[in-house]
């Protein structure tokens, strides 16, 4: 074999291999899709069907009208929506507050700080579970969103103000200097020169938080019970749970909750990276 | 406090324009000190209330019994001082060592297999040529995204006993060749969740199918920046592929590499929604791990929320001390000082 040869072959394997990655990755993303606009004969079956032929609207149509748990589908999602954009608003406050705290000034227990930070976002979730729960029936938050908005804030608050402080910490330091040297104030240093620079960096943040307080189950599951306040896990959970076969509308269900995760995703992806290991991959 | 100032270094440069005053002590009424204090309060606040707070709590709840009458909103009745209580019924019953041991090799298996294959990946990745790259990366992106729920309800699917399609793929497996690894050759029917074994071979696969893309993407980003001139060198004098990766990629990479391993420990050490979801809630009692067998206790009528609480706590506790590691090394590597 000539070493052109074996080189050409070479390569035919490493992309036959990337491949192969690619739909083991989105190949169940790719059926729940696809089984959510399938009819039912082609559903439950014990034959393959690779796509749906023709595509039937049924099942996501159903989910919107027929529901789950007796709420339109849409009632989900409004509900995860509020709950996820308003964490993420006052979440993004405290964030970049204590951000700029940590990475523009040097102070007493800041490493104490840090450490706290890095600590609190390993405590499992699902060990503080209980005294929340117990603290939010004693202050009759209990079936409020507001409770779950309150406790979305503190669980991605953390990592938040971990990630956000590289943003802020890259911001040279000149620029704001310059602004003081020119007899702006504080605030107006704050608010005209490190905010939009930060910005960027704010919203990948902020779409970090918005993808956890979305996918957020077991708080969802335990502090609320009325069923026009389930959040979209929840209803897919219970729906789950009352019509365990019903796989056409349950994947039609779940492809909606994935849909914008997806989007968002893709947008960030990269800094995400970074945020998670952060200094880590440093060169 | 002269170190907060950033002006004090900047603003001093010969070509710097006359200062009006000293801009540090500016207009608005809060002294400098205090500024950072003040910046981090409202943060503090946050996770002292909803992370500490409830932290020390749980603890509390550990040496007391709560039960419904203790956590009603009206006239709740105080909780009764059982000291160890909670703690020795833990270990007297069967399900502590069942749930310990799930929850372990669990957290092993998964996370093994995930950095493998997740580092198999990435390695690939940088190997490809950029569009081919791209196009993987989009692809494990999707893996990636999809929610917690939606995982596990798609891995339910695919493994459904009479129209998924592991049991067709399964089934399409020459006789002789699925009998002779598995010992049957007709998988129609087959039940995957009833059976704790398969029912956490399912959640295995689940876990490393949405876990990888990370590991996968980390490690591309810690190969880009190795620089290429270490591979030449290695190259020039006739290092073999497995040796250039034991000797340069590995002992560069060592530092996401711990990172990593601590990070995915804690995740699959908790897992909890596909749990919940694949096993159907909290029947199957055989299938619990800490966090759900903690969820049981406190969640199910009666409720035994200090019992609960109890087993948060050794959850908890095993963390605490993986995460001492994973500190220690972002301590070492990174800018906290």
């Amino acid at each position: 074999m000539s070493p052109v040869t074996r080189k050409r072959l070479g390569r035919a394997a490493l992309n036959a291999a990337g491949v192969a990655v690619f739909l083991f990755a989105v190949f169940p993303v790719y059926w729940m899709v696809t089984t959510a606009f399938k009819p039912n004969d082609q559903i439950f079956t014990t034959s393959f069907i690779p796509f749906p032929n023709p595509p039937s609207m049924d099942h996501v149509s159903r989910v919107f009208t027929e529901g789950v748990a007796g709420h339109s589908v849409w009632r989900y999602l409004l509900n995860s929506t509020i709950v996820a954009l308003s964490a993420v608003v006052m979440g993004a406050v405290f964030a970049l507050l204590a951000a700029t705290a940590v990475a523009r000034f040097r102070f007493r227990f800041r490493t104490s700080f840090l450490i706290l930070l890095l600590i609190v976002q390993m405590v499992p979730s699902e060990a503080l579970l209980i005294p929340l729960f117990t603290m939010v029936k004693r202050l009759g938050l209990y079936d409020q969103l507001l409770g779950l908005i309150v406790i979305n804030v503190g669980l991605t608050l953390p990592f938040s103000v971990w990630m956000l402080r590289t943003f802020v910490a890259a911001v040279p330091k000149e620029l704001e200097e310059a602004s003081w040297i020119d007899g702006a104030g504080r605030f107006t240093t704050f608010w005209r020169v490190l905010f939009p620079l930060v910005a960027p960096g704010l919203v990948a943040t902020s779409i970090f938080s918005f993808i956890t307080t979305w996918n957020e189950f077991v708080f969802a599951l335990t502090l609320i019970g009325d069923q026009g306040k389930y959040t979209m896990p929840v209803a897919l959970q219970f729906f789950v749970g009352q019509r365990s076969t019903d796989w056409g509308g349950i994947m039609a269900a779940s492809t909606l909750m994935t849909i914008p995760v997806l989007i968002f995703f893709l947008l960030v992806q990269r800094r995400m990276v970074s945020g998670l290991v952060a200094g880590a991959v440093k060169g | 406090m002269a170190q907060t100032s950033t002006v004090a270094r900047g603003g001093g440069e010969p070509s710097a324009p006359v200062r009006r005053n000293k801009p540090q002590a500016r207009r608005t009424g809060l002294p400098d000190w205090l500024v950072p204090y003040a910046l981090l309060l409202p943060g503090l606040l946050v996770i002292a209330a909803l992370l500490l707070y409830p932290l020390y709590q749980m603890v509390d709840m550990s040496f007391h019994q709560v039960g419904l009458r203790q956590i009603r909103a009206i006239n709740p009745s105080p909780a009764e001082f059982v000291g160890l209580d909670n703690y020795t019924s833990i270990l007297d019953s069967d399900l502590f060592w069942t749930s310990l041991r799930n929850t372990v090799v669990f957290a092993v298996v998964t996370v093994a297999l995930t950095l493998i294959l997740g580092t198999l990946v990435g390695l690939l990745l940088n190997k490809l040529g950029p569009k081919m790259s791209m196009f993987v990366v989009v692809g494990i992106m999707a893996a990636w995204a999809t929610p917690p729920t939606a995982q596990a309800v798609v891995w339910k699917w695919l493994f459904d006993s009479d129209a998924g399609v592991v049991n067709w793929v399964l089934n399409l497996l020459p006789d002789w060749l699925s009998s002779l690894v598995f010992g049957r050759s007709d998988w129609s029917g087959q039940p995957w969740f009833n059976d704790t074994i398969t029912l956490y071979l399912v959640l295995i696969i689940a876990v490393v199918w949405a876990s990888f893309p990370f590991i996968a993407v980390s490690v591309l980003a810690g190969l880009k920046s190795i620089p290429s001139e270490l591979y030449e060198a290695a190259r020039m004098d006739g290092a073999t592929g497995v040796g250039t990766f034991r000797k340069i990629t590995f002992p560069l990479l060592k530092p996401v590499f711990s990172v990593l391993v601590v990070l995915s420990t804690i995740w699959d050490f908790k897992v909890f929604t596909q749990l919940y979801l694949l096993a159907g809630g909290t029947v199957n009692r055989d299938a619990f791990n800490l966090s759900l067998w903690s969820y049981a206790e406190a969640f199910s009528s009666p409720p035994k929320m200090g019992l609960g609480a109890a087993i948060a706590v050794v959850l908890t506790a095993i963390l605490l001390v993986i995460t001492f590691v994973y500190v220690r090394n972002i301590v070492k590597t990174e800018d906290v000082r």
